[in-house]
């Protein structure tokens, strides 16, 4: 969040001119009827364009009054996006120079200093005679040609100081510099000439109608039409094209034996199942996106190695060592194992399991038996860990943590 | 290597002719009726069949995405197009929209007619203002050829809006994207409800990022499967990778998905400034994921899977190039910086924990600091980590994670000398 106050000084009114007022109508007219507020943004930046680069008091209350919103939705707005600018800017030029991580790699100190010594000490000041004002913007998206600076409404690419300088001197005479890359390149293509689309075949018009062929294929040989429409070209890995020719790539239907189960279908499947697991694990709470997005790849994961494990288990499944009771009547504190709470302590103790050495010395049929007895909670032993962490716990060391220490992955 | 004729983005670089006439040469609008007439499920299937996965950073798959919009409703549908890039190191939908801008307008009308919607919204950030008018001329040849707008030649009325936003990062995160279009301040929505059940107006929504939508026509003119065929299981297709830093030539090139980092950076960037010898650390997917160093750099390939098993993330595919000279504490405490200024102050673990985060890691920078609060700092970025309404939180807690899990010793170091400074002078 960034302090933005109004200007202390403002003019007493705004209006907008035939030519803009005509433009907000139509501008206003891109959304549906009572939904007229979505152009305040819109709107304000035309006022501020008007307004010689910077939003005065009073062009806010006139948008809001054009588009029937309180004042206060105006402020909002205008404190909130930080383009709009509210205080006046240098009437030739106000230098945005992005300072961000990318530029600053590649040189934006030196830019942010030329600006300083040349137009004044701090962002958001003009120079003495209040042509020329600059500030410090966040990323404005032109990393490939760092450093950079906007300027109006260009942007001036791979720059130095020298040509920083330069630019301000053309727009101070009146003759604003060619926009984009100073040292000549074309857009974001590598300085020295692209190292891709040389195929003369793209811009000949020779593409045009050829993937109507597809269709035409899989109208006489339905079958093959899946495979046809790859080009050997497109196969990357060998172990891809094994994949694709095998049958086992997602996009490649060929029949034979159920293929296993694609990374993207237990997407899918975790999607589909999402709500529903979603209660049980977020307790109905709301989730944040980071939330949702490490309970999905959980349940991604669950699944994989739930799926792994059953595979193992219909083949071997070996009891591991129980007891009827506690060595010496005291179990061991399962909870101290990361991810194990009441309700699966509980069942270890109703199966027969009391002590971390037990667990540590499970093998993987072992595994598999133990998650032949559980209802829910697949996967978990593996996942979290539960064999190397019982195997530290019954060693004598102990987590900082009550609920245990979480495995790294 | 991607062969030139499976690049969907011909014209990225702008040599070639801009509009609607050039477009069409190059293949763009090319049997988009065709493809309307085979019907909504049709693309949406061909689309999931494609293996496409969102390429606005969170890789969600495109097709399920579109499958999750309700087919009969008596409200309309949106498709909103997210061309807020603001996450520093990306900047591959700015060469879209003032490049192939065609694609774009073609993939907005598939999708939006896959997901029964008449309407679509492209909000385009606000400092992209030249790029914005070239979207505009090419939205306007479109209305002028019949190929969007009421009555079209496609026989699915459409409506194409650009809209803008005005320096707001947050803006990016979808639902804070609805509630900019709505006229208000970008904060982001608590979810559930999800857009695609009460999105833009309380109305069915999808938001797409831009890259993800352009590629919808050729897809379906070459066929999931070629799509599905290019790149690693599960992270398939071709994507356009941005890279910055310290490379000799910082670029803009569409790639196959999964290829090395190495390859990339050396074929097309022409190397790391000084070798890879020279190589510090490289941020591979825009400044919200943690960083990896030189040595995973040398053997990572650039998919969503094989950079999350490093505890990283493709992301945008903005690859953050940072050679030996680099203060690694000074660039991702610029990137604390960022996000400081970028919270939307809604949630407080973030508005007061990514100040908090800066303020330290300016002290870090300088070396004045206790070492004891480099696990403090840690702790802090856990505190924030999920904790937040919207990933804003986690995106400024990554970056920092990644220097200490990564560059521990160097900010142990930089400790030490100011200490050791500190003790000198006060001898004297």
């Amino acid at each position: 969040m960034a302090v933005r106050r109004l200007n202390p000084e403002q003019p007493a009114q705004f209006a907008f001119t035939a030519d803009n007022l005509a433009w907000a109508q139509d501008t206003i007219a891109k959304y549906p009827q009572g939904k007229q507020a979505s152009a305040i943004i819109p709107l304000m930046w035309r006022a501020q364009e008007q307004a010689g680069g910077w939003l005065p008091e009073p062009a806010i209350r006139y948008t809001c009054d054009m588009l029937g919103m309180a004042h206060i939705r105006g402020m909002e707005i205008a404190t909130f996006y930080t383009m709009f600018q509210l205080s006046p800017v240098g009437s030739k030029a106000h230098v945005q120079v992005c300072g961000t991580t990318p530029c600053m790699l590649r040189g934006s100190g030196d830019l942010i200093s030329v600006c300083k010594n040349r137009i004044a000490g701090h962002a958001h000041e003009t120079n003495a005679d209040g042509t020329l004002s600059w500030e410090e913007v966040e990323c404005i998206g032109v990393c490939a040609n760092a450093p950079v600076v906007q300027v109006n409404k260009d942007t001036y690419e791979d720059l130095t100081a020298d040509q920083l300088n330069k630019i301000l001197d053309g727009f101070l005479a009146g003759r604003p510099p060619k926009p984009g890359s100073q040292t000549g390149r074309t857009a974001s293509c590598p300085s020295g000439g692209p190292t891709t689309l040389a195929d003369p075949a793209l811009y000949d018009g020779s593409t045009i109608g050829a993937w109507k062929k597809r269709f035409d294929e899989t109208a006489t040989a339905p079958t093959e039409a899946a495979q046809e429409s790859a080009p050997p070209s497109a196969l990357a890995s060998p172990a891809h094209k094994e994949q694709v020719a095998a049958g086992t790539s997602p996009a490649s239907p060929a029949a034979g034996a159920p293929p296993p189960l694609h990374p993207a279908a237990l997407t899918a499947m975790a999607n589909a199942g999402l709500v529903k697991e979603l209660e049980e694990r977020g307790g109905g709470k709301a989730l944040s996106a980071g939330e949702l997005d490490r309970i999905k790849a959980d349940m991604i994961r669950d699944r994989a190695i739930a799926g792994a494990a059953a595979a193992a288990a219909a083949s071997t499944v070996v009891e591991p060592e129980l007891l009827k009771e506690p060595r010496g009547g005291t179990a061991d504190d399962f909870s101290l194992i990361w991810g194990v709470a009441d309700k699966l302590v509980d069942k270890l103790h109703a199966i027969g399991i009391w002590h971390f050495d037990q667990i540590a010395k499970w093998t993987p049929e072992n595994v598999a038996w133990f998650e032949s007895q559980l209802d829910g909670f697949k996967g978990r032993v593996m996942r979290d860990k539960w064999i190397e962490q019982a195997g530290k716990l019954a060693s004598g060391w102990r987590p900082d943590n009550k609920a245990g220490e979480r495995p790294k992955e | 290597m991607l062969q030139d004729r499976d690049r969907i983005f011909r014209n990225i670089y702008g040599f070639h002719d801009v509009s609607l006439k050039g477009a069409q040469s190059r293949g763009v609008w090319d049997g988009t009726k065709f493809f309307i007439d085979k019907g909504h499920d049709y693309i949406i299937d061909e689309v999931k069949k494609s293996g496409l996965r969102g390429r606005g950073g969170a890789g969600f798959p495109t097709g399920l995405k579109w499958s999750f919009m309700p087919k009969a409703d008596a409200r309309p549908s949106f498709l909103v197009i997210n061309a807020d890039e603001s996450e520093p190191g990306s900047c591959k939908d700015r060469e879209i929209l003032r490049h192939d801008a065609h694609l774009l307008v073609e993939g907005a009308l598939l999708a939006s007619f896959a997901m029964r919607a008449h309407t679509s919204y492209i909000y385009v950030r606000g400092e992209y203002i030249r790029e914005r008018e070239a979207l505009q001329r090419a939205i306007d040849e479109a209305y002028a050829a019949r190929f969007i707008g009421k009555n079209n030649i496609h026989g699915w009325d459409f409506d194409l809006y650009v809209h803008h936003g005005a320096g707001a990062y947050i803006c990016g995160e979808e639902t804070a994207m609805l509630e900019s279009l709505e006229g208000k301040k970008g904060q982001p929505r608590l979810k559930p409800p999800f857009p695609a059940n009460v999105g833009l107006y309380g109305a069915p929504t999808t938001i797409n990022n831009v890259e993800s939508i352009a590629v919808t026509g050729e897809i379906l003119r070459r066929g999931g499967a070629w799509f599905a065929a290019l790149g690693k299981p599960n992270n398939t297709g071709t994507k356009l990778f941005q890279i910055s830093g310290h490379v000799e030539r910082p670029c803009v090139v569409e790639e196959e998905m999964g290829i090395p980092l190495k390859e990339l950076i050396d074929k097309h960037c022409g190397g790391i400034r000084g070798g890879w010898d020279n190589l510090l650390a490289v941020i591979p997917g825009g400044s919200s994921v943690r960083c990896i160093t030189a040595e995973q750099a040398e053997a990572v390939t650039m998919d969503f899977d094989a950079l999350g098993k490093l505890g990283s993330g493709l992301g945008t595919a903005a690859v953050i190039v940072m050679d030996k000279s680099t203060d690694i504490i000074a660039a991702i405490r610029r990137l604390a910086y960022f996000y400081k200024h970028e919270s939307c102050g809604q949630c407080t673990p973030c508005r007061e924990g990514t100040g908090w985060m800066w303020r330290v890691l300016e002290r870090m920078e300088r070396g004045e600091a206790e070492k004891r609060e480099i696990d403090l700092l840690f702790e802090v970025t856990k505190q924030v980590e999920g904790h937040t309404i919207c990933a804003l939180g986690d995106a400024a807690a990554w970056p920092i994670q990644g220097l200490i899990k990564n560059f521990r010793p160097v900010i142990e170091q930089r400790i030490d000398d100011y200490q050791a400074k500190h003790a000198r002078m006060a001898a004297e």
